[in-house]
């Protein structure tokens, strides 16, 4: 056991990132988006990025997903740069929108990337109808994306990042755009999917008490540019409910996420 | 070597070399290029310059060099025809090699982006495609008579040119602009009647769509009958083409303000002459503009051809059917250059109004 | 819903039946004259009545009546077997045939062309405008000559009809297709991205099915136009069959009816086309896409 726990110990981060810069041109001009961030991930935890408006922790997300190139500095996936490691499918993306293919029904949709990936077709059915029970939507794998709500909607792109087991998950702000109530049963159906599957995941989000809900570490940043302000720890326990947004410790949390940002946004 | 990069340039080069050996003419012997030494120049400057490109790869003058092949293989070419033999496989190799040096610089051109580029890929597409169709046509020696050279199109373009504006600017202005005015008018008037009144809109636009699937210019016939041999009927016609755009169109504009937009109308109490001014024209400016651009080009194709029917006097369709029966094809195409230029010019003009006139109108295209 | 189908209805049979009586006195006033002047030798002047009446009956009429027009069909259409050339639908399916022939010919090769475009910046840079400007050529001018010359040269009459068509039909589909190709989103490109998918599934998983909504709206086009291309290519100055060589043939001769029983004709397979294509759209385009 201890021996394993001091392998463990020296498990390479499965995202590192080290003095990352990200400078682009827009149509305003250019835009320093990320200063030499440093910043390291171990498997199985939940990370939180979150910051003002603006603040490039979206940037940093798409960084990791080889989705934005960066101008200079060292990022790692799995040991791997961006680049092989979206080549070898190491990570599933959701977006903010739930972005699924109008024209295929749910079942379809959720088996986009094995189709893609060309994975063994007889298992991938299974594969599916797993995905889908995991976030509650067995019973809707024959409709269209049109007849599903929003929060359901993006449950299925969910179901979608998992369908090819990924060991990473990449996630953009998906409940930004829902109702608080369906918010919040969503919060905690991801935690319950976390906990159950122990993938890592980088949840994008500015709400703090999103944030505190979900991580094991929430990553506070500044303003534009961004750079990463402090790293917090969230010790609360792993198995979380709703209520636990009232004890103590979380709200403690919460004050610390709160005044790094506001004191972030003070020196900015 | 970069003939990985860019194979059309190695396989232009093998083209050339293959025409150097294949038969020129019909007949000829291997290769002999005795018979057209000027050709012959030219051909082994075109090689020159592909295989500078091959050997030593993109460099900064590749276009430049891209330019001398792409010049110096027509000319080739042209004065291949000047001994007017019928082409060999070697011929056609020759030109297959000049078109894949063009295609090569225009990729390069169109890489580099810019206004002037813009305007001189297409040309130079164009200025392609009319020298392939000239050498097919008197390489191959097709009968004029089925499909003309370029070069007499030309000639019968220039040298009439006085007949052909004339006629170009009789259908435009005696038939295609009247018809063009009265249904454009039409076609909004009824809009916004069907607009003002749904009622009416509904009771009525199911007989406008009927009537907008009959082929317009089957009606040439009856409006002669109706208006005679004059313009009268060929605006009729046009009147009768041009007026279902505009009414789809201008409802489909109307219609464009969503509910907020016109509830925001509603509560200023506004009227519907407000409403209108205010609201619904301004939204239905950029597919109103969409239709009188369409509807210009339709105007000035179905004038000509209302110009076949009845007895025609005047226009481009009467020179066309004149020349047809005599048998003068070089005439006939110039007169549809011409038909083809008037268009364009119309429809440029109509594109720079807009640009004008809508720049501030995001959802303009 | 219903209430405002039934009220619909309603409206449309008012408005048709005034279109009707509209109809038939114009038909009486334009047709009059040409009575009057049939009778104008007359010892006993015929009362106004069986001249109203003459004048919705003449041979030649300037305005037929509807009633008219629909007995022409009607006897072009059962009086005669399909295959003798007075029959109304011989004719028509002929156009008709050269119609879908033109459309398909043409939308595939809208297609080709757009999927090319697309994919190749030079090809875009190139030939988009030259794309645009083919639609001023009025082609359509040259079809009657060119329809005799390939006659002449001994291809049948159908083949250069059809091209002439397909060179009206391919612009719609083309504009549509290039729009509907880039009409993807940036997120679901990136989405693809993120599975590290090559070109050619993105093509065929993500653009062309999104495209597809654009290309049965450019088909609709395009098979209205593909009518207006037969039948205008059926019309060279010396017979033929076809609706458009009955068009000519009927003004030709004076036969007002028939011109205008073989324009219902060509509205009627115009919307056949168009209703057919829309059959198609609704059986391929799903119910998520709402469109």
């Amino acid at each position: 056991m201890a021996a394993t726990s001091a392998q463990s110990m020296r498990v390479a981060p499965v995202v590192s990132a080290e003095g990352l810069n990200v400078t682009f041109n827009s149509a305003g001009g250019e835009v320093h988006a990320l200063s030499d961030v440093n910043l390291a991930i171990e498997r199985g935890d939940f990370v939180s990025l979150i910051g003002p408006s603006g603040c490039g922790k979206t940037t940093l997300l798409r960084v990791i997903a080889d989705l934005q190139s960066f101008t200079s500095g060292h990022v790692r996936v799995d040991g791997l740069e961006p680049k092989v490691a979206r080549a070898e499918r190491l990570y599933g993306y959701v977006f903010q929108q739930p972005t699924l293919l109008p024209w295929r029904n749910i079942a379809d949709n959720v088996g986009l990337p094995l189709q893609i990936m060309k994975t063994d077709s007889a298992k991938n059915a299974d594969r599916v109808t797993k995905q889908l029970s995991r976030v509650g939507l067995k019973n809707f794998a024959r409709n269209y994306p049109s007849q599903l709500s929003g929060g359901m909607q993006q449950r299925a792109s969910i179901a979608r990042a998992l369908s090819f087991s990924p060991e990473l998950l990449l996630m953009d702000e998906p409940f930004g755009a829902l109702d608080e109530i369906t918010r919040d049963n969503l919060n905690l159906e991801l935690t319950d999917l976390w906990r159950e599957t122990g993938k890592t995941c980088v949840f994008v989000t500015h709400s703090i008490s999103e944030a505190v809900f979900l991580s094991t570490h929430i990553v506070v940043m500044s303003p534009r540019p961004g750079r990463i302000l402090e790293v917090i720890e969230c010790d609360l326990p792993r198995k979380r409910d709703l209520s636990i947004r009232d004890t103590p410790k979380f709200l403690e949390i919460a004050a610390r996420v709160r005044r790094g940002l506001h004191a972030g946004h003070a020196n900015a | 070597m970069n003939v990985h990069r860019q194979p059309a340039i190695g396989l232009a080069a093998a083209t050339i070399l293959g025409s150097c050996l294949l038969p020129i003419w019909d007949g000829s012997e291997v290769g002999f290029w005795i018979d057209a030494p000027l050709a012959a120049a030219l051909t082994a400057v075109q090689l020159i310059a592909l295989l500078i490109l091959v050997f030593f790869g993109p460099v900064r003058v590749t276009p430049a060099v891209l330019l001398v092949a792409v010049v110096s293989g027509s000319a080739a070419q042209y004065f291949l025809l000047e001994a007017e033999f019928v082409f060999g496989v070697g011929g056609w190799l020759a030109l297959v090699a000049t078109m894949l040096c063009l295609w090569r610089l225009l990729a390069w051109l169109s890489a580099h982006p810019g206004r002037t580029v813009q305007i001189l890929v297409p040309a130079l597409f164009f200025f392609g495609w009319v020298l392939c169709w000239e050498i097919a046509v008197r390489g191959a020696q097709i009968s004029p008579v089925l499909l003309p050279a370029p070069s007499g199109v030309l000639n019968a373009f220039v040298a009439h040119f006085p007949i052909l504006w004339s006629d170009a600017l009789q259908t435009l202005f005696r038939s295609a602009l009247r018809g063009y005015a009265m249904g454009c008018t039409c076609g909004f008037g009824l809009a916004i009647l069907f607009d003002r009144f749904p009622v009416i809109g509904r009771a009525f636009m199911p007989y406008c769509t009927a009537l907008s699937a009959v082929p317009m210019v089957g009606l040439a016939p009856i409006m002669v009958m109706w208006f005679g041999f004059g313009w009268e009927s060929k605006a009729a016609v046009v009147c009768m083409v041009t007026f279902f755009p505009m009414l789809i169109n201008t409802s489909a504009g109307l219609a464009t303000p969503d509910g907020i937009q016109r509830d925001l109308m509603r509560s200023y109490n506004a009227s519907y002459g407000t409403e209108l001014f205010m609201l619904k024209l301004p939204s239905a400016v950029p597919l109103i503009v969409t239709a009188l651009k369409l509807n210009s080009t339709l105007a000035i194709i179905s004038a000509i051809v209302a110009e076949f029917f009845g007895t025609p006097v005047f226009g481009m369709g009467f020179r066309i059917s004149v020349e047809l029966a005599r048998m003068n094809l070089d005439l006939v195409w110039a007169t549809i250059v011409m038909g083809a230029l008037v268009g364009t010019l119309v429809y440029g003009g109509i594109s720079l109004a807009e640009r004008v006139t809508t720049s501030r109108n995001p959802t303009a295209q | 819903m219903l209430e405002q189908r039934k009220t619909d209805l309603a409206l449309i049979g008012v408005a048709g039946l005034a279109i009707l009586i509209v109809w038939y006195v114009a038909a009486l006033a334009l047709n009059f004259p040409q009575v009057m002047v049939i009778h104008a030798r007359d010892d006993v002047p015929l009362p106004f009545t069986s001249l109203a009446l003459e004048a919705l009956r003449p041979a030649r009429p300037v305005l037929p009546t509807v009633d008219q027009i629909a007995t022409e069909i009607f006897n072009t259409t059962f009086g005669h077997s399909v295959t003798s050339p007075r029959s109304l639908v011989h004719h028509s399916a002929i156009t008709l045939g050269t119609a879908v022939a033109g459309t398909l010919l043409g939308a595939t090769f809208g297609l080709v062309l757009a999927t090319a475009i697309v994919h190749n910046r030079t090809l875009e840079v190139s030939a988009m405008p030259l794309v645009i400007a083919s639609q001023t050529v009025p082609i359509l001018a040259i079809a009657p000559m060119a329809v005799v010359l390939f006659g002449n040269l001994g291809l049948s009459g159908f083949v250069p009809k059809v091209l002439i068509t397909s060179y009206l039909c391919f612009f719609p589909v083309t504009i549509a297709m290039v729009k509907g190709l880039r009409s993807v989103d940036r997120q679901m490109s990136e989405l693809f991205e993120t599975y590290a998918a090559t070109d050619r599934e993105r093509f065929f998983l993500l653009k062309l099915p999104a495209s597809l909504p654009f290309l049965f709206t450019g088909l609709k086009i395009s098979a209205a136009t593909g009518v207006v291309g037969a039948i205008v290519s059926e019309m060279p100055t010396g017979g033929g069959v076809g609706l458009g060589a009955r068009l000519l043939s009927g003004s030709y001769y004076g036969q007002t009816v028939q011109i205008w029983a073989a324009l219902v004709a060509s509205a009627a397979i115009s919307i056949l086309l168009i209703w057919i294509v829309t059959k198609i759209e609704r059986r391929f385009l799903v119910a998520g896409l709402g469109r």
